[in-house]
C-alpha cells in the first residue's frame, strides 16, 4: 500500500487507471501510521443504485487532529463523510460494503445503534441549518432529546458550548430569541455549538464555510483550530487554502478513489504524485 | 404599381469586415414576446373574478344590512275607493299584454284577516298616498306583521282610553310585564314540565331496563314498576300544579288588550303579550329608527325562530353551525395530520403510496351528497344503531344515537374535509427543508423526535392553512347535513347549560340549511326573503370570523418561526 511514487505508475498514469477502471493502491505517507487513530476506514465501497460512488477507500483519521478531504466536485468526499455517521441510511438506494471502525468498534453493521452512534459523532452541514427555535433550545437540542430537564445543567452546557464555538459574547443577551434571526456565520457557529454540546468523539464538517463570507470563514477556521485536540475532526473542503491552513492531515480523492493521504504540510509541499501536486497547486481541478 | 420609393441600399459599414457576419437577419422582437396581450388577459380575468365576488358580497351586504331598517308606513287610497296600509317593498316595470305597467309591491300584513301579506298595486290605480300619523307596525308572535291604527286600550274588557297617544303609552307601560309573564309561561312549559317528563321517562326506562335484565316477573322489575307508578303519581300532581300556574299567568295576560283598526275598518283586539314589537313608523325619529333597527338585529341574533323560521331569530342555527364546525375541526385535524404524517414520513414512497395519494385527492371531488348518504347509512344507522343496542337497549325502539345528530354530522363533514387537510398537511411536511431533518438526525434524534420537535412545528402554519380550508368547506356545506343531522326546527340546543353541556346525539339547526329552508320551503317566500339575506350575511360573517381566528394563529406561528418576536 505504501509504495513509493513512480515505482509502479508514471505521474500521469494514475488518472488513466481510474478512468479505465483499473485498481491501484493509494499513496499513503508513512507519517500517518505514527498517529493513534480514532476512525479506521477499511475497503469502503458504496453504490447509489447501480452506480458506484466509492471504491475501496482505506484510511485512518488520527485522534485529536483535523483531517481534510479534498478533491474535485463529485469525487465522493461528502459521501464518505456521511458514511461515518450513517446519514446515507436515509437514502433508500445506497448500498455499502467494507467497514468503518470508531475506536475499534465496527459501525456499519446492521446491529449498530445508529442513534447512539450519531450522538458520538457530531456533524455540521454545508449550509447552516439551525432549527426553528430559540438559540438556547438549538444548543441544548441533543440534551433535550435525551430527556434532560435540569435547567441549571442545560444552561451550563449552553454557555460552555457557545463559548466553545466562539459565539457566547454575541448572543448571551438573546438566548431566547429565534436562531433564524442570526447571520449566516453566526448560524454556522451555532450549529458547531449544537454539535459540540453533545460532547462527541468525532466532529464531521461538510464544507462548513462554503456558504459564508470571508470574515465568517476566518472565524470558523480559527474555531476549528481551537477545537482540535479536544475533538477529532474530519472535514470536507473545496478550498485549498483552507485545507492547508486548518488541517493536520489531508486526503486527496478523485472520482470515488483515495489518491494520496498524508500530513498536510507534506501533501501540499512535497506531494508524491504529480496528480496531487497539480490539484493542490491549481493546475487541475 | 411601380415602385417609386426604393429602400436605400444597405451601405456596407466601414468596420463590417471586423464584425462576424450574422447567418440570419436580426428579427424585431414580436409583440407576443413582450407579453402585452397576456398582461391584459390575466388582468382582465382577475378583474372579472373580483367583480363577481364583490358583486355577490355587495348584494348580500346591501340587502342583509338594509332589511331591518324600519321604513315608512303608507296608506294608499286606490281609484276604486278602497285603501291599503303597508310598507313599500319595491317597484318594477313589467310588460303585460304588450304594454308597460309600473307597479309596486306593498307588504300589507294582516295575513290572518286577508290570507295574503303582499299585494301588487298598479301605479295607475293609485289615487292618493298618505303617511298616517298613528299607523303602527306590529310584529306579532304568530301570523306575521300587522298594520293598523290603535283604537282603544282594554283592561279586563273595559275600555280605558281611546286616544291614540294614550293607548300607545298604556301599551308601552304594559308590554314589559306582559312579555315577562309570557317568558315565565315558556319557562314553565319548557323547563319545569320538561323536567317532570324527563323524570317520568327515566323511571319508564329504569323499569324497562330492569325487565330486560332480570326478567319481567323478577323482584327488581316489580320494584322498579312500583317506583315508576309512584313517580307517575307525583308527576301528575306536578302537572296539575304547573298547569294551574300557567293558566293563571295566561288569564292575567288576557286582561291587557289593544284594539287596532285595519285600513279596511276592521277592529282587531290583540293581547299585549302577543306583540313582540310595535312602533309608529311615521312618527319615529332617526334615533328611534336606529333603536328599532338594533332591536331587530338583537332579536335576530339571540332569539328562537318563529312562524316557520320566517321571523324571530336564528340563535339555535348560529349555535348549531358553530358547534358543528368546531366539532368537525377537532375531529378532522388530528386525524388528517396523522394520516398525512404516515403517508409522507413513514410509508415507503412507491406505487402504493402514490395510488393512495391520488385516491385521497379524488375523494375531495366526490359530490358532498354522497358523503351525506354514506354518513346516514354508516354513522347514523350502523355505528349509532350499534351504540344503541349496546348501551341504550331499554330505550329501543326509540333511537338514542341511531338517528341524525350533531356528532354524526360532524363526523360526516370531517370525512368530507379530510382530503383537504391531508393534502395541505402533506404539502406543509414536504416543504420542511431536508437540511433540518438531517440536522436533527445528525444530533442523534430519532425519527419520531425529529418529527415532533422539528417537522411538525415547522409545518404548523401549513397545517393551519388546511384547517382554514376545511372550515370554509365544512361550514358552508348543506347537502350532506340535510341527511345526517340538520333540521328545520330543533326542539333543543345541541350545546346548553345542563350537563353534559354538549349533546352529541341531538339534531341541530344550521345556517346553511336555514337559508335553503327559508328560500325554498317556507310558506311565504316573499316574507322570508329578507331573512334569507340576513342569514346569508350572518353565515358569511361567521365563516369569516372562524377563518380570521385561524389566520391570526397561523400568522403568529409563522412570525415565530421566522424569528420575529411576537
Amino acid at each position: 500500500m505504501n509504495e513509493l511514487p513512480g515505482s509502479i505508475l508514471e505521474p500521469s498514469g494514475l488518472f488513466d487507471a481510474i478512468h479505465e477502471g483499473r485498481s491501484f493502491d493509494a499513496v499513503v505517507h508513512e507519517a500517518t501510521f505514527d498517529e493513534r487513530s480514532i476512525l479506521e476506514i477499511e475497503k469502503l465501497r458504496l453504490w447509489y443504485g447501480s452506480s458506484q460512488a466509492l471504491f475501496d477507500i482505506s484510511m485512518l483519521c488520527p485522534e485529536g487532529k483535523v483531517t481534510a478531504l479534498i478533491g474535485p466536485s463529485g469525487c465522493g468526499k461528502s459521501t464518505l463523510l456521511r458514511c461515518v455517521n450513517r446519514m446515507n441510511d436515509l437514502i433508500d438506494t445506497v448500498r455499502i460494503e467494507g467497514q468503518i471502525r470508531l475506536s475499534g468498534q465496527p459501525i456499519l453493521d446492521s446491529g449498530t445503534d445508529v442513534i447512539e452512534l450519531r450522538k458520538r459523532i457530531g456533524m455540521v452541514f454545508q449550509k447552516p441549518n439551525p432549527f426553528p427555535m430559540s438559540i438556547f433550545e438549538n444548543v441544548v437540542y441533543s440534551l433535550r432529546i435525551d430527556g434532560e430537564r435540569d435547567r441549571g445543567l442545560l444552561e451550563e452546557v449552553c454557555e460552555e458550548s457557545l463559548k466553545g464555538a466562539g459565539l457566547w459574547e454575541e448572543v448571551k443577551d438573546r438566548l431566547e430569541s429565534s436562531a433564524l434571526a442570526l447571520s449566516g456565520g453566526q448560524q454556522q457557529r451555532l450549529c458547531i455549538a449544537r454539535a459540540i454540546a453533545a460532547e462527541p468523539e468525532v466532529l464531521l464538517l461538510d464544507e462548513p464555510c462554503s456558504a459564508l463570507d470571508p470574515i465568517a470563514t476566518g472565524r470558523v477556521e480559527d474555531l476549528i483550530d481551537e477545537l482540535k485536540g479536544t475533538y477529532s475532526i474530519l472535514m470536507v473542503t473545496h478550498n485549498m487554502q483552507q485545507a492547508s491552513r486548518a488541517s493536520d492531515y489531508t486526503a486527496f480523492m478523485y472520482l470515488g478513489r483515495l489518491v494520496e493521504f498524508g500530513p498536510t504540510q507534506d501533501l501540499f509541499l512535497q506531494p508524491r504524485l504529480k496528480e496531487t501536486e497539480d490539484y493542490v497547486t491549481g493546475r487541475f481541478g | 404599381m411601380t415602385t417609386t420609393l426604393e429602400p436605400p441600399a444597405p451601405t456596407p459599414a466601414p468596420e463590417a469586415s471586423r464584425q462576424r457576419a450574422r447567418k440570419r437577419p436580426r428579427r424585431r422582437t414580436q409583440l407576443s414576446a413582450h407579453g402585452e396581450p397576456f398582461v391584459w388577459i390575466s388582468g382582465g380575468a382577475l378583474v372579472l373574478a373580483l367583480a363577481m365576488v364583490v358583486g355577490l358580497f355587495a348584494l348580500v351586504l346591501g340587502f342583509g344590512l338594509g332589511t331591518f331598517w324600519p321604513g315608512p308606513l303608507e296608506q294608499i287610497t286606490l281609484e276604486d275607493g278602497t285603501s291599503v296600509l303597508g310598507e313599500l317593498q319595491r317597484e318594477e316595470t313589467v310588460r303585460l299584454d304588450g304594454e308597460e305597467v309600473d307597479r309596486r309591491l306593498i307588504r300589507v300584513g294582516n295575513r290572518d284577516l286577508t290570507g295574503v301579506s303582499f299585494r301588487w298595486i298598479d301605479n295607475a290605480d293609485v289615487a292618493k298616498v298618505e303617511r298616517p300619523d298613528w299607523a303602527l307596525v306590529v310584529e306579532r308572535l304568530s301570523w306575521g306583521r300587522f298594520y293598523g291604527t290603535p283604537v282603544s286600550y282594554q283592561v279586563q274588557g273595559e275600555v280605558v282610553t281611546e286616544d291614540p297617544a294614550e293607548v300607545w303609552s298604556a301599551f308601552l307601560a304594559e308590554q314589559g310585564p306582559a312579555r315577562e309573564r309570557l317568558a315565565e309561561i315558556r319557562t314553565l312549559e319548557e323547563h319545569e314540565i320538561g323536567r317532570v317528563n324527563a323524570r317520568l321517562e327515566r323511571a319508564r326506562l329504569a323499569t324497562r331496563g330492569a325487565e330486560l335484565r332480570f326478567g319481567e316477573d323478577s323482584d327488581e322489575a316489580r320494584r322498579a314498576k312500583m317506583q315508576e307508578l309512584r313517580i307517575q303519581e307525583e308527576g301528575e300532581a306536578s302537572f296539575a300544579e304547573l298547569g294551574a300556574k300557567i293558566a293563571a299567568l295566561r288569564a292575567k295576560n288576557a286582561e291587557q288588550k289593544v284594539v287596532f283598526r285595519t285600513s279596511d275598518g276592521v277592529d282587531v283586539p290583540m293581547e299585549v303579550a302577543s306583540i313582540v314589537r310595535a312602533y309608529p313608523a311615521n312618527r319615529l325619529s332617526f334615533t328611534g329608527k336606529v333603536g328599532v333597527y338594533l332591536a331587530r338585529w338583537w332579536e335576530f341574533l339571540s332569539a328562537d325562530p318563529r312562524e316557520s323560521n320566517m321571523e324571530g331569530g336564528v340563535f339555535p342555527a348560529i349555535l348549531g353551525t358553530v358547534s358543528m364546525t368546531l366539532l368537525m375541526s377537532i375531529l378532522v385535524v388530528p386525524f388528517g395530520v396523522l394520516a398525512a404524517l404516515y403517508l409522507r414520513e413513514y410509508a415507503k414512497q412507491g406505487i402504493v403510496v402514490s395510488t393512495i395519494r391520488i385516491v385521497v385527492n379524488n375523494l375531495a371531488g366526490v359530490p358532498s351528497i354522497v358523503f351525506g348518504v354514506f354518513g346516514l347509512g354508516f354513522f347514523c344507522y350502523v355505528v349509532g344503531g350499534s351504540i344503541d343496542r349496546a348501551f341504550f337497549p331499554e330505550a329501543l325502539p326509540d333511537p338514542t344515537f341511531g338517528k341524525r345528530g350533531l356528532i354524526w354530522a360532524a363526523l360526516t363533514l370531517a370525512l368530507l374535509t379530510l382530503p383537504v387537510v391531508i393534502v395541505a398537511t402533506e404539502e406543509a411536511l414536504a416543504a420542511v427543508p431536508s437540511s433540518m431533518r438531517e440536522g436533527s438526525l445528525a444530533c442523534g434524534a430519532t425519527k419520531w423526535q425529529t418529527i415532533r420537535r422539528i417537522v411538525l412545528p415547522r409545518a404548523a402554519p401549513g397545517i393551519m392553512t388546511g384547517m382554514v380550508l376545511a372550515i370554509a368547506r365544512g361550514a358552508g356545506e348543506v347537502a350532506p347535513l340535510m341527511l345526517v343531522g340538520a333540521v328545520k326546527l330543533a326542539p333543543s340546543l345541541p350545546v346548553d347549560l345542563t350537563a353534559p353541556f354538549v349533546h352529541p346525539s341531538r339534531s341541530f339547526m344550521h345556517l346553511g340549511f336555514h337559508i335553503f329552508d327559508l328560500g325554498f320551503q317556507s310558506p311565504d317566500s316573499e316574507a322570508a326573503k329578507p331573512m334569507i339575506y340576513t342569514t346569508t350575511l350572518l353565515l358569511i360573517v361567521i365563516i369569516l370570523a372562524l377563518n380570521s381566528i385561524a389566520f391570526w394563529v397561523r400568522g403568529r406561528l409563522r412570525r415565530k418561526l421566522q424569528g420575529v418576536h411576537v
